[in-house]
């Protein structure tokens, strides 16, 4: 008897779309229909193209893929990168690569599309350069080495995101295209002349209305591209960036229909003309479109596979409004933004010449629908003009209000109740106002669970703040009151309780109580509120933790300023910034261990934990380290850990600066510093990243030219990698910039939030973090370095404090009438070291 | 876990000094060693000036780690009652009655504690 086999489902490219129709594929439940077989000509698994430029400022192709091979071996797919196909044989049901034929029952193609080179006599001279791949890429890396300057062919999206990569590889940037302005497609002559402005002062080079004729040999540089002014341009390296066209060549050759300026023609279910085959993605040509954006190429690998499934999903064209930062530089672009395709539109404009901001919206000819809109310089009117676009929402009486500055007369926002219920609030995961609603009254009480039952807002975050509203205001509705209380004794969350201590300039856990608490109780206050508090008065005063005042709030770890252990002993972790140790201190650390009997362990942050010592020991260990030199580390502490660093330009063959010297001021300046978590930071002193700085809160890592940013990561339970801030940052530059991070934090997290979580939750995501704290969008910058310096002024190590004054070193003793140690701590020996029985 | 409070009533408790206010730590706890008719045992004395009760005197012995560590735990009052929080794994314990709060087979040990002038009396 036959085992009856399973029909073969091919699919060829892995690139975005591919990955994310495998994923549907998974999703669907399409794997107990299909064996599955993928290609991809690339030797990477599918990775983000959108971040592409990262990849030059620090990230790398791991951090770049969107996937993992063990998930497609755990799915029983056939994954076969570095295979390219190079035919589709139709009559035989095969495809076939250099290796060998494949059958096949079902295909899908996702081959994507190829840069467009424009047919210039010399194009193909060596240091002519396309960016597509992340082996283009290393293409580019490899020749800036050795190259100057560097010229980006075509101004659009992709254009001036390989400009601004040219750029951050240190060339002398020029940007050349064909149309009269940069970003033809997504910006008018007001637009496009604000954008230019914008960019040359960046120091890029734009010529727009330039045709090149040919390339040939230079002069003074390697290449020379002649116009069709004949005027010319010397570059080193030229790469091109004129568009883009779809990899149709197998359907082509295969006798699929192909539409007449290439691209697969597609039907609504993805079908190409043999109904054996299906396309997706930039490849796929629907109704006469080549859809260059990956939101649509996600719309129609979830089509394939229903289509594949017997499902009747079909694909209805996508919206292509699109709101992106290039170089720093905000454009946004809704519908019909030209007018050019409603018969009757009419248009509003706003320039603002000194702030650089430029705003259209074109309207139905009765002036009461949003057919389009434009935006330059500030997408902060992105998401209401989206609302009024996507829902057909009726325009106020004066459309004019909503492109005005805010305080001129502007109209509000639009409120959640405006929009209707088939609003699409999160178009990632494709959720509406209606499933938003069907989940509260499903039992989704805060935002959080609406966001796990419907997936809103988990995609690329950019309707987080719409979504946060709309769910505030459904609860509300429902009269659900939400209780954000930090606990029974105050009616505040912690950000609330924060700003009373710093505005009423209350210095005592007592004080607060009285004047703010809920009365519930003795108020006494619990092991909830008092810690926060604690650490909100230290983040606010910096007074010593050991006053009396402070040391009924503290945890004990940071009562006794040492980590208690499983036993009740403590462990002792001084404080060696940077990692960096002399000699006669490691000398010390280990006479004390000796002398103490404590059990010591390097720790993950580049320091040396001592482990089981005894409180009554506490002091007379504290006293002989601070007599080598030593101060506290503050382990213990909701606070500063450590700076961990590689060993820099000082020894290290690749270190491009001095990231030992760096982390000491780091740890130096922020030592000390509580906040509502723990803060780990790192510097590597080049990007092959030894410290692994992208793991930590705060990661810096050295450039040719400075210092680049990263915050909001950590190891722990759930890793998160940190994310690129801000690059090329002088010391003034990296130091303004942690300052105001630290403590916009500080004053903003929930209580034991780390960065991580409070980035995620942040709304306005790391847009919005960028603008408050490199664009000083609040005007809040210099309070916040000042808040900063002031703690940095009344630093004082803890330690040294508390056993200079014999009232706090009473707190030190085992037992008040007793001097014996607590006989109950017992010890056994394991690997030549101490540790508890 | 069931720690047993009964027996030591039974049998003939005395009132001894134990430490002098000055010992103490205002709104937290110190420990010290007491003698009960068992054998010497660790108390936690927890010190809430101004409050009705002031003094407390309960189990410094925290069943859930095995360690003697609840006098370094952190005193509030939940629904009303003080209450100490373990410092290991941050069960709450009465100051009452010593009853563990997040689970009902668990109490901690108390002794009647008070203050004659400037010392601490304890009886056990």
């Amino acid at each position: 008897m036959n085992t009856p086999v399973k029909p073969q489902l091919i699919v060829i490219g892995n690139g975005m779309v591919g990955h994310h129709l495998v994923e549907q594929l998974v999703e669907q439940g399409a794997l107990e229909r299909y064996a599955v077989t993928v290609f991809g000509e690339e030797r990477h698994l599918a990775y983000d193209r959108v971040h592409l430029s990262e990849y030059f400022s620090g990230r790398d192709a791991d951090s770049l893929a969107l996937s993992t091979t063990d998930y497609y071996a755990e799915h029983g797919i056939e994954l076969r990168l570095g295979e390219a196909v190079f035919a589709i044989d139709r009559n035989a049901g095969e495809v076939v690569t250099d290796q060998d034929r494949y059958p096949y029952d079902r295909l899908v193609l996702a081959t994507g599309s190829y840069p467009f080179v424009p047919p210039i006599p010399g194009n193909d001279r060596e240091g002519c350069l396309v960016y597509r791949t992340l082996e283009d890429l290393d293409a580019i890396r490899e020749a800036a080495e050795s190259a100057a300057t560097g010229v980006v062919v075509g101004g659009g999206l992709l254009g001036l995101e390989a400009a601004n990569a040219l750029r951050g590889l240190n060339l002398d940037t020029a940007v050349v295209e064909f149309a009269p302005r940069l970003m033809p497609m997504q910006v008018d002559t007001e637009g496009g002349e604000l954008l230019r402005e914008k960019i040359e002062a960046l120091g890029v080079q734009v010529l727009t209305g330039r045709a090149t004729q040919e390339i040939v040999d230079g002069e003074r540089s390697r290449h020379r591209m002649v116009f069709q002014d004949e005027k010319v341009l010397e570059t080193d390296l030229i790469v091109f960036s004129a568009g883009i066209r779809p990899r149709d060549e197998l359907a082509r050759d295969c006798g699929l229909e192909i539409g007449e300026r290439g691209g697969v023609v597609i039907d609504d279910n993805c079908l190409t003309s043999d109904p054996a085959i299906l396309a997706v993605g930039e490849v796929a040509l629907w109704n006469n479109s080549i859809f260059g954006l990956v939101a649509p190429g996600y719309q129609m690998a979830k089509v394939a596979a229903a289509t594949l499934l017997e499902g009747d999903e079909a694909f209805k064209g996508a919206d292509m409004s699109t709101k992106l930062k290039l170089m720093g530089v905000d454009v946004g672009s809704i519908g019909d933004a030209h007018g050019d395709r409603t018969p009757g539109a009419r248009q509003f404009r706003f320039l603002d010449p000194l702030k650089q901001q430029y705003r259209k919206l074109v309207v139905s000819s009765d002036g009461k629908r949003l057919v389009g809109a434009m935006l330059v310089g500030d997408n902060s009117y992105y998401d209401t003009l989206l609302q009024y676009y996507a829902n057909r929402i009726e325009l106020p009486e004066d459309p004019a209000s909503l492109i005005l500055p805010a305080g001129s007369g502007a109209a509000p926002a639009l409120g959640p109740d405006a929009l209707p219920e088939t609003a699409t609030i999160c178009s990632c995961h494709n959720v509406t106002k209606a499933d938003v609603c069907a989940s509260i009254d499903g039992g989704a009480v805060d935002l959080g669970a609406v966001k796990g039952a419907t997936k809103a807002s988990t995609g690329c975050g950019g309707c987080a703040a719409l979504l946060k509203t709309l769910v505030d205001h459904e609860l509300e509705s429902r009269g659900v009151e939400v209780d954000k209380s930090i606990c029974e004794h105050f009616h505040y969350t912690r950000q609330e309780l924060y700003d009373i201590v710093r505005v009423e300039g209350i210095k005592t856990f007592s004080e607060l109580m009285e004047k703010h608490g809920s009365k519930v109780g003795h108020g006494l206050g619990c092991d909830i509120c008092k810690p926060a508090v604690a650490s909100i008065l230290a983040s606010c005063f910096n007074e010593p933790i050991t006053d009396a005042a402070h040391i009924p709030l503290q945890d004990t770890n940071d009562t006794f300023m040492a980590n208690m252990q499983k036993n009740g002993t403590y462990s002792v972790v001084p404080r060696i910034a940077g990692g960096e140790i002399t000699p006669d201190k490691l000398v010390v650390l280990g006479q004390v261990a000796q002398k103490y009997e404590l059990y010591t362990k390097i720790t993950g942050g580049q320091r040396i934990d001592l482990f089981g010592a005894r409180l009554e020991d506490l002091p007379a260990i504290w006293g002989e380290l601070i007599e080598a030199g030593f101060e506290t580390g503050h382990a213990y502490g909701k606070s500063t850990r450590t700076v961990k660093s590689c060993v820099g330009s000082t020894w290290c063959r690749y270190g491009v600066q001095d990231s030992v010297g760096m982390a000491i001021r780091l740890e130096d300046r922020y030592k000390g510093l509580r906040a509502p978590h723990k803060l780990k930071f790192a510097v590597s002193g080049c990007t092959r990243e030894c410290a692994e700085a992208q793991s930590k809160d705060v990661g810096v890592i050295a450039t040719e030219n400075g210092w680049n940013l990263y915050v909001c990561g950590n190891g722990g339970m759930r890793p998160r990698h940190a994310e690129l801030f801000a690059t090329d940052l002088s010391d003034e530059e990296l130091f303004r910039y942690i300052d105001r991070f630290l403590m916009f934090y500080i004053r903003t997290a929930d209580r034991l939030q780390r960065t991580s979580v409070w980035r995620e939750n942040l709304e306005g995501g790391l847009d919005y973090l960028k603008e408050v704290i490199l664009e000083d969008s609040l005007g809040i910058g210099e309070e916040l370095e000042r808040q900063m310096q002031a703690v940095v002024d009344t630093y004082e190590c803890e330690w040294a404090n508390a056993i200079s004054d014999p009232e706090k070193l009473k707190r030190f003793r085992s037992f008040v009438n007793d001097a014996r140690p607590d006989p109950d701590i017992i010890y056994t020996t394991e690997r030549g070291q101490l540790r508890p029985a | 876990m069931t720690i047993a409070n009964a027996a030591a009533k039974t049998m003939t408790q005395t009132w001894q000094t134990l430490c002098t206010r000055a010992d103490l730590v205002p709104y937290s706890g110190v420990a010290a060693w007491v003698e009960t008719p068992e054998g010497p045992a660790q108390v936690a004395i927890f010190y809430l000036p101004g409050h009705a009760q002031e003094l407390y005197a309960i189990d410094h012995h925290d069943p859930f780690s095995n360690a003697n560590v609840i006098a370094r735990g952190i005193v509030g009052d939940l629904k009303g009652q003080p209450v100490v929080a373990s410092p290991i794994y941050k069960q709450h314990f009465r100051l009452e009655d010593g009853q563990c709060l997040e689970d009902e087979s668990v109490a901690l040990r108390t002794w009647k504690v008070s203050f004659k002038g400037d010392e601490v009396w304890i009886e056990a």
